[in-house]
């Protein structure tokens, strides 16, 4: 049994996290964090395409010829991504409506494609599923606290249930509209990087 | 290093065993995936006159109350009846009518165009429920009418967008915005006027309605889509109502 390295898990979610540290995937997480419900389904999605791609690109890493490692990689993604997008089709048709193209988009993922050459082309399985879990739920936890956030201030809901009281808006209170639209997305990432390398200096650029 | 025919067989085989199991998917899927389309078209009708429904109860919520299904084309003579789930006249099924790809014959001015009308009955009194399509700002917008059977008044509308601006453009899905259309009509004797979308609308007038301040383009949109589809449904109408 092959012991479990838990720094693959854990320095994704922290000082090596694919979004607020190596900018990789920002795209997707500006346009399904509107809401938390469709961050989630994304945030399950892009997991479960990385570490599966991660497990079949290190299963046959002794196999594959490296000349043409990029396009099988390709074939590898696009295969789950399919997959998962024809499963969402089926049993969550509202979800998979609201992140249309951006499920078909995690092909392009750089943080897929990132994992496969930097981890998964030269690891082994198991080590490869780990790295694979950690660097989703680093994915995961960035797209979940900006849903939770531009839901809450630009809904008045929680995974569409309304949470904030009535008698607040007729306090005058106003859902902000600016939540929901994508550039508040990418101010909240750069808050959330803005904090990150507060607290943790060997992140800051010299 | 790897020969060229180990990588040629490789390729081969990589692209040849995921052809497959995406097929599978595909294939296993297909059912639950045309069923989830069908219901989302069976909630928006419901919606249009007013009922809601959850994914659970729609197909027999639908099934009740919409039992008579027509397509006509732009004569105004019915080419197609569904009557409780059988074809009863002509071959085309209302049901399944690509709307889309019909209006775009309507454009053209293709007479083998054609175009649903469902019926929706309770108490001995119809409602008919047309689809509608158009164009907003950043992509396709929708909806379906429903008039009450003097085939002027408008009882309920629903609309749907694929991508306007979330607060602005995207309201027109939304109850404050569909509520305003309740009561108005698209005739004025006999002269069609459609509803229009505007800014500062008179609220008495029974063919204007309250656009959508910072989503002009997409009310306009919504103008020119009420404008454009429902002028296809004034022979049938006219027909009807004789």
């Amino acid at each position: 049994m092959a012991e479990i390295n838990f720094k693959l898990i854990k320095n994704p979610l922290s000082k090596e996290n694919p979004i607020t540290v190596q900018v990789l995937g920002i795209c997707s997480a500006l346009a399904v964090t509107a809401k938390l419900e469709p961050a989630v389904v994304m945030s399950i999605s892009v997991t479960v395409v990385i570490i599966m791609a991660n497990l079949i690109i290190s299963l046959l890493r002794k196999t594959i010829p490296s000349r043409i490692r990029i396009i099988v990689q390709l074939v590898i993604v696009s295969l789950l991504v399919i997959l998962v997008d024809q499963v969402l089709k089926a049993f969550v048709y509202d979800v998979s409506k609201q992140l249309s193209v951006f499920v078909g988009l995690i092909i392009t993922n750089c943080i897929v494609m990132g994992r496969l050459e930097a981890f998964a082309m030269s690891n082994k399985p198991f080590d490869s599923m780990l790295d694979g879990l950690g660097n989703g739920l680093g994915y995961a936890i960035i797209l979940i606290v900006v849903g939770f956030v531009r839901e809450l201030f630009g809904s008045g809901t929680l995974w569409d249930y309304p949470v904030i009281p009535q008698a607040f808006y007729d306090m005058g209170y106003q859902n902000n509209s600016l939540m929901i639209m994508p550039p508040m997305a990418l101010i909240l990432v750069g808050l959330i990087i803005w904090i990150q390398r507060s607290r943790n200096k060997e992140l800051c650029e010299k | 290093m790897f020969s060229n025919r180990y990588i040629y067989i490789y390729a081969t085989v990589l692209v040849v065993f995921s052809a497959l199991i995406l097929t599978l998917a595909a294939v296993g899927l297909k059912p639950y995936q045309d069923k989830n389309i069908r219901v989302e078209k069976m909630q928006q009708l419901l919606g249009a006159v007013g009922l809601e429904s959850d994914a659970n109860n729609a197909e027999e919520l639908f099934n009740t109350y919409f039992k008579e299904q027509h397509a006509v084309n732009s004569k105004g003579e019915i080419v197609g009846t569904l009557i409780d789930g059988k074809q009863t006249i002509g071959t085309i099924n209302p049901f399944t009518i690509d709307t889309k790809k019909q209006m775009a014959l309507v454009k053209a001015n293709d007479p083998s165009a054609s175009l649903p009308v469902f019926v929706y009955e309770k108490d001995g009194k119809k409602t008919y429920v047309v689809p509608v399509i158009g164009n907003g700002l950043w992509g396709g917008i929708w909806g379906n009418i429903a008039f009450a059977d003097d085939l002027n008044t408008i009882v309920g509308v629903n609309f749907d967008h694929k991508g306007e601006t979330p607060g602005l453009g995207a309201e027109i899905a939304t109850p404050f915005f569909e509520d305003q259309f309740k009561g108005k009509t698209i005739f004025d004797g006999a002269d069609f006027k459609s509803v229009e979308v505007k800014k500062a609308a008179d609220k008495s007038s029974p063919h204007q309605v309250d656009a959508i301040s910072g989503g002009t383009i997409t009310s306009n949109g919504v103008s020119d889509m009420l404008n454009n589809s429902l002028k296809f449904y004034i022979p049938y109408f006219n027909s009807l109502k004789k």
